[in-house]
């Protein structure tokens, strides 16, 4: 009997809804590539290149991981065996299978072997002129057939692609740190992009176990762009005087499997401070929220979170509770703003979260980045962490109700104005309410 | 000018009719050079209806001293690093490959068959076959000519070749009495017949046993050997100091000049990528001179200096039939030519390998000492070189040991061992054959000549030669 009750909940059918998202996300809606890819070429052996090499490599994938240093080389090929071998610890791979695996992988400082490559994955340093110059050598030796992809967070796809002889090869896949664990690709395609291109991109992706969703080009792409709002509210909620700890625990009990305070730190001080400037010059005020100087300054401290070892909390290998880190009270207190009391219970700090993801999430889909909102809440479940329980944002506003979500929008915008304007789309939801996102 | 030669034809040991037939077809596409006034004709040893086997491409993964870079690892990773590298050095399709064939001495127990082992986990199609052989330091050699056989025989057209030594981790075993008890404690079923054999345990159950570099039929020690060896033809310690420094001075020159094409980089997991040999220390006679002797005390002459080390490394060479390589696509680098296996007395004899093989050898080839243009011996101990040396120099040594009516004559030492050799380089102990035939092919390319011997002798009192022709460029 429970059991029957159970199955039919909101968050069972959320969860149901997010198996059959996965399901149509395994499927190549652009159809067969023309040629299959037998040889991937990773250019940057950091964390993502290399994690993009694991992935590869353990599926049967000859790749060739380049780097400009020796020292990255190695630490990125060093990556990979740690690793398979924690796999082979956990007895889920022989030894002999670990090192059947590396035999794919080649490391290398030079473009030797890339006139085989039928694909190139660029993971270098998100600087637009790296991208372009790392471009143009890798076009003079591939073969004409081999598709570039990039796996930038934010630049936009159309913008690397300008320094391209072959537009219609060139194409966007970001993938989610930690490239072993997170499951989602978002591939990127600009209006040039051939459709052959995004087929192979997409089996290429399917092959490395990764659930995929396709979204057009723009400033944050999908991702990337919904994240953004969020986190600036975070940081709002932290300058009106609630500790990273709450606000952790605040997130969690809604259902994130990571707390928002430690989200920015594993994505990383500097590199949200990069997304919210670019976004913040694309999009204007709508993106605003928490100050940027903020960020800025704990980037100048060195504070850059999980990397660096401090962010908002201080962490050290093998110690489980983390501390918050104590060079935060400073920064908090400088930036402080005062709290409104009408909007800061638990449950509205939870709201303003998630309604300014929701928004956005609605936004892209008005937009047309995204094309349906199947894979806009596999993306926002599988690669930002959106509470499961919730099936994601648009599962969300048809449960939650797309009315009592812009109510309670237009409650925020109140006192916080335009960053809280709900957008055309959920308006349209809330007011006929026999409109759902999904049937 | 044609008289001339048909009289040197008639001079030659022409045992066999090919060889009169390989000399009239060569001796008709070379005359347009007998104009030219050559001092002879260098003719190429192919043989009518025995396949040409050729070596394309053979790399080695950089020889270290025992317990630094591959200290952690097993024989059958650096086997597969170095496989690897000739993969990515030749990309040669893995299914292209008919046969893996791996030497080595010290086996790990859990790895008996290291090619196989190795193979697997280089990517390799688990319908190739591979097996492992062995025969001391001539353990790749044996490899590579259990390959060209293979060829020959026209039962496989690819081969891959190798060998691997690691050092850095050696069988060491229970004592007989102890395995005898645990043995036998296996088989035992009741509780009682258990303690029974427990309580037969003593202090010296524990003492463990350690693989010696011995001879099992003499129980002498190689050094020891090379010691006794370097007595009997008068080598002094000075000469041997010298040749050692020798060894160092020219493989460090090599390495630095680039000369050594054949390493290919390895990428040590948990280490950095190791690039380079780090056994190279040219030294100088005084701080040679210091030494005392290893093995012969007080008054021997052979020392850790003049003596190769322990080495861990592994190497890997692509042998093909002629006809195969091209159609592949290759450029082979030479042609593997006829070769000989001696054995000679252990006790006595143990590593005058190279003195019975190269004249053996030179024969069946139809050659003289002064045809070959690039030596290649393995250097177990300057004190052996020199001894070999010596011994192939002396009339007096060929005819009464050798049976042989007169000396085959000592190499020229500007022709022998110029990149550098075990001494210096190391000598991981199955994986030098294969350093030493690509080392002779590539010398014989740099410095333009046509015919390389390689030579080498081994414990168990045996030896190898062979010739290694460059392919035509």
């Amino acid at each position: 009997q429970s059991f029957g009750q159970l199955a039919v909940t909101k968050e069972s059918k959320a969860l149901m809804g997010l198996y059959h998202g996965q399901v149509h996300c395994k499927k190549n809606k652009f159809g067969t590539p023309q040629k299959e890819v037998k040889t991937l070429a990773v250019l940057g052996a950091g964390l993502m290149g290399a994690g993009i090499a694991q992935v590869s490599v353990d599926k049967g994938i000859k790749t060739i991981l380049k780097d400009t240093a020796q020292k990255g080389l190695d630490r990125g090929q060093q990556q990979v065996y740690k690793g398979l071998n924690g796999k082979v610890k956990k007895k889920s791979l022989t030894s002999f299978e670990r090192d059947s695996i590396l035999s794919n992988l080649m490391g290398q400082l030079d473009y030797k072997g890339f006139e085989k490559a039928d694909m190139v994955i660029e993971a270098v340093f998100e600087d637009i002129n790296v991208k372009h110059k790392v471009l143009k050598e890798v076009e003079a030796v591939i073969p004409a057939h081999c598709i570039f992809a990039s796996n930038t967070s934010a630049l936009p796809i159309s913008q690397i692609a300008a320094a391209s002889k072959r537009p219609e090869k060139v194409i966007g896949m970001h993938y989610f740190s930690p490239v072993d664990k997170m499951q989602l690709l978002e591939i990127i395609t600009t209006d040039k992009t051939s459709q052959d291109t995004a087929a192979s991109a997409v089996a290429v992706g399917l092959k490395q176990g990764k659930v995929v969703i396709v979204v057009k080009d723009g400033p944050g792409f999908y991702t990337t762009r919904c994240l953004g709002p969020m986190l600036s509210e975070v940081v709002r909620v932290l300058q009106e005087g609630i500790d990273p700890k709450k606000v952790d625990a605040i997130s969690t009990a809604f259902g994130f499997p990571v707390g928002a305070a430690t989200l920015i730190d594993e994505v990383g001080v500097d590199v949200a401070t990069h997304v919210a400037e670019d976004l913040g010059k694309a999009f204007g005020e709508r993106f605003g929220g928490g100050s940027i100087d903020l960020f800025k300054l704990m980037v100048q401290k060195g504070f850059l979170g999980r990397k660096a070892g401090k962010g908002f909390y201080v962490y050290q290998e093998g110690v489980k509770n983390r501390s918050v880190n104590s060079g935060m009270d400073e920064i908090l207190e400088k930036f402080k703003v005062p709290a409104n009391p009408d909007v800061c219970s638990d449950e509205d700090i939870q709201m303003r979260l998630v309604t300014r993801f929701v928004n956005e999430a609605a936004m892209c889909l008005q937009e047309g980045i995204l094309s349906n909102p199947v894979e806009g809440d596999i993306g926002a479940v599988f690669g930002l962490g959106f509470p499961p329980c919730l099936g994601g944002p648009f599962r969300f506003a048809d449960s939650y109700g797309a009315r009592q979500l812009v109510d309670k929008l237009r409650k925020y915008e109140a006192v916080y104005g335009s960053q809280f304007t709900p957008c055309q789309l959920l308006l349209d939801h809330a007011n006929s309410p026999s409109k759902k996102f999904h049937q | 000018m044609s008289s001339m030669l048909s009289s040197a034809l008639r001079n030659l040991p022409v045992s066999s009719a090919w060889a009169a037939g390989a000399l009239a077809r060569s001796l008709s596409c070379s005359s347009q050079f007998q104009a030219a006034a050559q001092p002879k004709t260098k003719k190429t040893l192919g043989k009518t209806g025995v396949k040409n086997v050729v070596v394309v491409e053979g790399v080695r993964i950089p020889f270290l001293q025992s317990g630094t870079s591959y200290a952690d690892l097993m024989p059958h990773d650096l086997a597969r690093a170095a496989l690897q590298g000739l993969l990515t050095r030749t990309s040669v399709p893995r299914d292209v490959v008919d046969y893996i064939v791996y030497g080595t001495v010290i086996q790990e127990v859990k790895t008996s068959n290291v090619a196989r082992e190795a193979a697997l986990g280089a990517g390799f199609s688990d319908k190739t076959p591979a097996h492992t052989v062995t025969m001391a330091c001539i353990s790749s050699n044996q490899a590579m000519t259990t390959g060209v056989g293979m060829i020959a025989a026209g039962q496989c057209d690819v081969v891959v070749a190798g060998g691997v030594e690691l050092m850095s981790d050696v069988p060491i075993r229970h004592s007989r009495k102890m395995r005898k008890t645990l043995l036998t404690l296996n088989r035992a079923k009741t509780l009682g017949q258990k303690l029974s054999l427990i309580s037969k345990i003593r202090p010296d159950y524990f003492a463990p046993e350690l693989p010696a570099v011995a001879e099992f039929s003499t129980s002498e020690t190689m050094g020891h050997s090379a010691d006794r060896l370097a007595a009997a033809f008068g080598v002094s310690r000075l000469e041997q100091d010298e040749y050692a420094l020798r060894s160092h001075t020219l493989a460090k020159r090599a390495q630095d000049e680039g000369l050594l094409q054949d390493v290919v980089p390895f990428k040590v997991p948990g280490k950095d990528t190791v690039t380079k040999d780090n056994g190279i220390r040219p030294s100088s006679m005084e701080q040679m001179g210091k030494l005392k002797p290893a093995f012969v005390k007080p008054h021997g002459t052979v020392t850790a200096a003049n003596s190769s080390f322990l080495t861990d490394g592994a190497s890997a060479i692509l042998i093909m039939s002629e006809e195969k390589a091209l159609a592949m696509g290759y450029k082979p680098k030479a042609y593997l030519r006829d070769f000989v296996y001696v054995s000679q007395d252990p006790k006595d004899q143990l590593l005058l390998g190279p003195t019975y093989a190269t004249p053996k050898v030179l024969e069946k080839a139809g050659l003289t000492l002064s045809d070959i243009d690039v030596f290649e011996f393995h250097e177990a101990f300057a004190g052996q070189i020199l001894a070999n040396l010596k011994a192939m120099d002396s009339d007096w040594f060929a005819q009464n040991y050798m049976g042989r009516k007169s000396k085959v004559g000592a190499p020229p030492l500007d022709k022998f061992n110029t990149w550098g050799g075990s001494l210096s380089l190391g000598h991981p102990f199955g994986a030098t054959g294969c350093r030493l035939v690509i080392t002779a092919a590539h010398r014989l390319k740099k410095e333009g000549g046509q015919y390389g011997l390689v030579a080498a002798c081994a414990a168990g009192g045996q030896g190898h030669a062979m010739i290694v022709e460059l392919y035509p460029q």
